[in-house]
């Protein structure tokens, strides 16, 4: 009885945790649908790229995974990669602001650039910001008793999932800037946040492997943390030569002063 | 970086950054190789050894991160250079090796002797394989130098 009720919350957890994936999927399909229509078409890929995020999110948040997840920290760790990471990374590359900014009529879209000019929201999308409740996040999420109130607690829950993915968007999209975002930092700036990233990551991963979170074995602990720290080495290899990549155009030899915006 | 562009033109650059590419690609391919063959093949290497000190993990993190990052962006910085014709090979070869050689040095005697992070293989007689891993260190970095700050000349016609 107590573990059907327990099921039950689980699975609306999950479809409350779903919902917002599936609405931004409809309102990107929407938006380079109408955008396309009015203006030049929106790039395929880009729509392919967001698609595929959404679907890495999901696969994270609901189904065999995301049930298995609760008991097995191996299952956990996958789709914390998804969700985290995988996810993030396409929807970046995805460039939604730019497509937002093109669908509003301009008046809208003044309001949208103004709001990303704002103080707050400039000190939200800053690589140290991000960076800081990204790896932080991860830190308190797995050396506190905060992973194991996530297993009990249906909010705790979603709010560490969503937090995980939002935190993951927000540092790869200050890392790689895709999207229109003022003040932008220096590569040399972004290279060494990239670098302390890449480094919280793998020491949090090789200090699990010894330290399990409290309720896992450390058979588990040790499967997952090495899947944490090679998969996080898979995913980061991508967002370095994407990296280097947005530095290798913008640093040509360039005869006249050509346009400057760096696209990938 | 992006701003450079006037300063990058600038031919009397291409040496020292030559050596800077070579280095981090050094740096990146030995931990590359490392991981490879010593950890991913002959299971010589322990993912974690639970005698690590605290600061062998955080300095290991760092040079896994550094190192990953340096790979592929030493070999950005070496297709720059081919693009504005300046590459000097025998300089780059030489930085390729001082990175290699300082890197694998560094492993073979702080990480892996004072911070405790893995030994090279678990076996009797460790400072066997401890001798040859240093040894070999030095004589990758001593190559590196000769070739790196020996190439001034030849470099400089192959402009």
């Amino acid at each position: 009885m107590h573990n059907e009720h327990h099921m039950q919350t689980a699975l609306s957890a999950s479809l409350w945790l779903a919902l917002p994936f599936l609405a931004a999927l409809l309102l990107y399909a929407w938006a380079a649908f109408h955008s396309s229509r009015r203006y030049s078409s929106w790039p395929l890929f880009r729509t392919l790229l967001w698609i595929g995020g959404i679907l890495c999110s999901l696969a994270a948040v609901i189904g065999p995974l995301a049930e298995k997840a609760h008991m097995n920290f191996i299952a956990h760790m996958a789709g914390h990669l998804l969700l985290g990471m995988l996810a993030p990374l396409f929807m970046v590359l995805a460039a939604p602001i730019t497509l937002i900014l093109r669908t509003l009529p301009v008046e809208q879209a003044r309001r949208v650039s103004r709001l990303l000019q704002s103080r707050l929201l400039r000190f939200a999308i800053d690589p140290i910001t991000a960076f800081v409740l990204n790896i932080g996040g991860l830190w308190l999420l797995y050396t506190t008793s905060l992973y194991a109130h996530m297993q009990e607690n249906v909010l705790i829950h979603m709010f560490v999932h969503f937090h995980v993915f939002l935190a993951g968007y927000v540092f790869f999209s200050s890392i790689l800037c895709i999207d229109p975002a003022p003040h932008r930092r220096s590569f040399h700036f972004r290279a060494a946040v990239l670098i302390l990233a890449l480094a919280g990551h793998s020491i949090l991963s090789k200090f699990l492997y010894a330290h399990p979170p409290a309720g896992v074995s450390s058979a588990q602990a040790e499967m997952g943390s090495m899947l944490m720290y090679y998969g996080g080495d898979a995913v980061d290899l991508i967002l370095v030569i994407l990296f280097c990549a947005q530095w290798f155009h913008a640093a040509r030899p360039r005869k006249s002063a050509s346009s400057k915006t760096v696209q990938l | 970086m992006a701003v450079q562009s006037k300063e990058d033109r600038r031919s009397s650059h291409f040496p020292r950054r030559n050596l800077w590419s070579g280095f981090l690609f050094g740096i990146g391919f030995v931990a590359f190789f490392d991981e490879a063959v010593f950890h991913q093949l002959l299971h010589w290497h322990h993912f974690y050894d639970k005698s690590t000190t605290s600061a062998g993990l955080v300095s290991d993190g760092f040079f896994h991160a550094f190192s990953w990052f340096a790979t592929v962006g030493g070999l950005f910085l070496f297709a720059d250079l081919r693009r504005r014709k300046g590459l000097l090979l025998k300089k780059w070869i030489g930085g390729v090796l001082l990175g290699a050689g300082i890197f694998q040095l560094y492993d073979g005697t702080v990480q892996h002797k004072l911070m405790r992070l893995h030994q090279i293989r678990y076996v009797e007689n460790v400072w066997i394989y401890d001798l040859v891993w240093n040894t070999t260190a030095v004589l990758i970095m001593v190559i590196g130098a000769a070739l790196a700050f020996r190439t001034k000349k030849g470099g400089r016609n192959a402009q």
